[in-house]
């Protein structure tokens, strides 16, 4: 079968272990829920943005390695970054898991992110690698509402 | 290295499973034969739905090759060879599951289907504001919601039987559930999603001790045990043919003639009518009356030979057979640290499912799945029982009459690689 190393990489299986920025935040400005049916993956997102900077993010929630890390991993990488740079990651993020093995990842974009291309040969983990990015999506919808009203 | 389990099994005098030619039956199967990720195929995913027999798969293909056509229209050879083969299906389903007659055998797409069925005729005749239905915290979903969508329409009231740590019904809590506002209770034969044998006859007994009618989902007993309505003395028994060796979208609701006579139709169309007038229309007789349209005529025959197949092999077999697989099952996996077994009943049906300490389902799904070990992960359409648990989901491994020790053993490698990537 495809190679579980490629999936199982040392670095995710040391963000499943020892997530970062796992935590809630009580004073974020947008939250959102996200979940997938499939496995009972659930996750929170909390987002702290202003002026368009994402000055802190963090998660909590229940999820397979492969989520808990990518959420883990997302949040590392975009703190201190604009609405439209994470827009930007998120695409380049979507298009490595859903192209084809043979196209490398777009690393210098990407940076650490591109762990995650080995998902690309187990197609039903994609969609856990992604829920913390599309949950991110909601959070950034709701951004300039009021959290009391998610 | 041999276990003591496996030195004790081989020690055993006992009648074997092996007397059970399982090697044969493997062969019957041409799923079975095949390839996942380079390595042969353990399937271990039965309660989600069964390989079929080649004599299943010949059977369908001989109904389109030699003998398609509509039943119960034509006066020609071919639709009357359709419909005696169609309506002898519904002959063998009635003997199965020894039900006085065939009359009343209504065709559905599977238990889904028939517990739909129930709740939309039996129940909006039957069921009224106030009333309560009893289910259990370890139904399938289809054995839920629909009771939900009854509920809602007319304002009934669901009661939910709580479970043991173990994954029993708790009896206590049923009984003290049961009251003047009953008017039914629906309850799983066997759970999908642990394996637990509920006592049907008592929970039966119990509730016609108050006159209240019981649905019951065989959709995993029907598999894995005889079956025989009577015996339970239920008033309808739910299942689906594709966990029976059968093809999807046939399955059966059997229920008692009197309720099935007095029940309103399902769905209007042709086949469910005696005459139609735009001043109104009558309906055909049972169960014809629950049947409109054209049915899943190939459907119903496949689930006629899975029922031949497995009536050859005999159910008491299979039941005894898959009990020893059970057993050795689940002495090699609770020898395995870290991995803890939900659903520890002492009569279960050959499921079980495992949570393993910080490793979650899906991951183990994935890796097994590369060692040619297909089992199920997630929440196996039992949300509630889930959340009884407080766990996100487990890993489960559902075996068949076709299965064998090293199934068994390929699972338990399989498991040890998981340990192995996530160390
Ligand atoms: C206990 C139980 N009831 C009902 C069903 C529903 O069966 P189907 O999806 O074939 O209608 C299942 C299937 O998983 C089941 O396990």
């Amino acid at each position: 079968m495809s190679d579980l190393r490629d999936l199982y990489q040392q670095t995710i299986l040391d963000h499943t272990r020892k997530p970062r920025n796992k935590h809630e935040m009580s004073d974020a400005t947008a939250t959102a829920d996200g979940h997938n049916p499939l496995c009972g993956d659930k996750i929170k997102l909390f987002l702290k943005v202003s002026n368009g900077i994402i000055e802190d993010i963090s998660f909590t929630g229940n999820g397979c390695a492969i989520s808990t890390a990518s959420a883990s991993m997302m949040t590392e990488a975009l703190k201190g970054k604009s609405l439209a740079e994470v827009q930007a990651l998120f695409e380049r993020f979507h298009t490595m898991l859903t192209s084809p093995m043979d196209r490398d990842p777009d690393i210098e974009v990407l940076d650490k992110l591109a762990v995650f291309s080995g998902v690309r040969e187990f197609p039903v983990r994609v969609k856990c690698a992604t829920l913390p990015w599309h949950t991110l999506q909601a959070a950034i919808k709701h951004e300039h509402r009021p959290v009391s009203t998610e | 290295m041999t276990t003591t389990a496996e030195k004790k099994i081989a020690g055993r005098k006992a009648p074997k499973p092996d007397a059970f030619d399982v090697a044969a039956i493997r062969n019957d199967f041409p799923l079975l034969q095949t390839q996942s990720h380079g390595k042969p195929l353990a399937y271990l995913d039965n309660a989600a739905t069964s390989q079929k027999p080649q004599a299943v798969i010949a059977a369908i293909a001989r109904y389109y090759t030699n003998y398609n056509a509509n039943i119960h229209r034509g006066v020609y050879k071919l639709s009357a060879d359709a419909t005696a083969a169609y309506e002898g299906a519904r002959e063998k389903i009635a003997r199965f599951i020894n039900a006085p007659s065939a009359r009343e055998i209504v065709f559905v797409r599977g238990a889904t289907e028939a517990v739909n069925l129930v709740a939309a005729t039996w129940g909006m005749d039957n069921i009224h504001s106030g009333d309560e239905i009893i289910v259990s915290e370890m139904e399938h979903h289809s054995n839920i919601v629909p009771w939900q969508l009854l509920a809602r329409r007319t304002g009934a009231i669901l009661r939910v039987v709580g479970i043991t740590d173990a994954g029993e019904l708790s009896m206590e809590h049923y009984q003290s559930l049961l009251s003047e506002r009953t008017r039914l209770v629906a309850l799983t034969h066997v759970s999908n999603a642990m394996g637990t044998i509920n006592p049907v006859d008592r929970i039966v007994a119990l509730a016609h001790a108050r006159g209240i009618p019981v649905l019951i989902d065989g959709a995993q007993s029907i598999p894995h045990l005889p079956i025989d309505v009577q015996k339970i003395g239920c008033d309808f028994f739910v299942f689906s043919g594709h966990k029976l060796c059968a093809p999807t979208g046939i399955g059966a609701l059997w229920a008692r003639y009197d309720l099935l006579d007095k029940m309103p139709p399902y769905q209007g169309g042709g086949d469910m009518i005696s005459s139609v007038t735009f001043s109104g229309s009558t309906w055909n007789e049972v169960p014809h009356k629950f049947e409109a349209g054209t049915p899943h005529i190939a459907g119903a025959i496949g689930l006629g030979v899975a029922i031949d197949y497995l009536s050859g092999l005999g159910m008491d077999a299979i039941a005894r057979y898959e009990h020893e697989l059970l057993t050795d099952a689940t002495e090699k996996l609770e020898k395995i640290s870290g991995l803890r077994i939900i659903g520890t009943a002492p009569e279960k049906a050959a499921v079980i499912s495992f949570v393993m300490e910080n490793i979650h389902p899906h991951d183990i799904g994935t890796i097994v799945d590369g060692e040619g070990v297909a089992i199920r992960t997630g929440h196996h359409c039992c949300q509630p029982l889930m959340d009884r648990y407080n766990i996100p989901a487990t890993a489960r491994a559902s075996l068949a009459f076709y299965n064998t020790r090293e199934d068994v053993d390929r699972l338990v490698a399989a498991i040890e690689k998981v340990k192995e990537v996530f160390n």
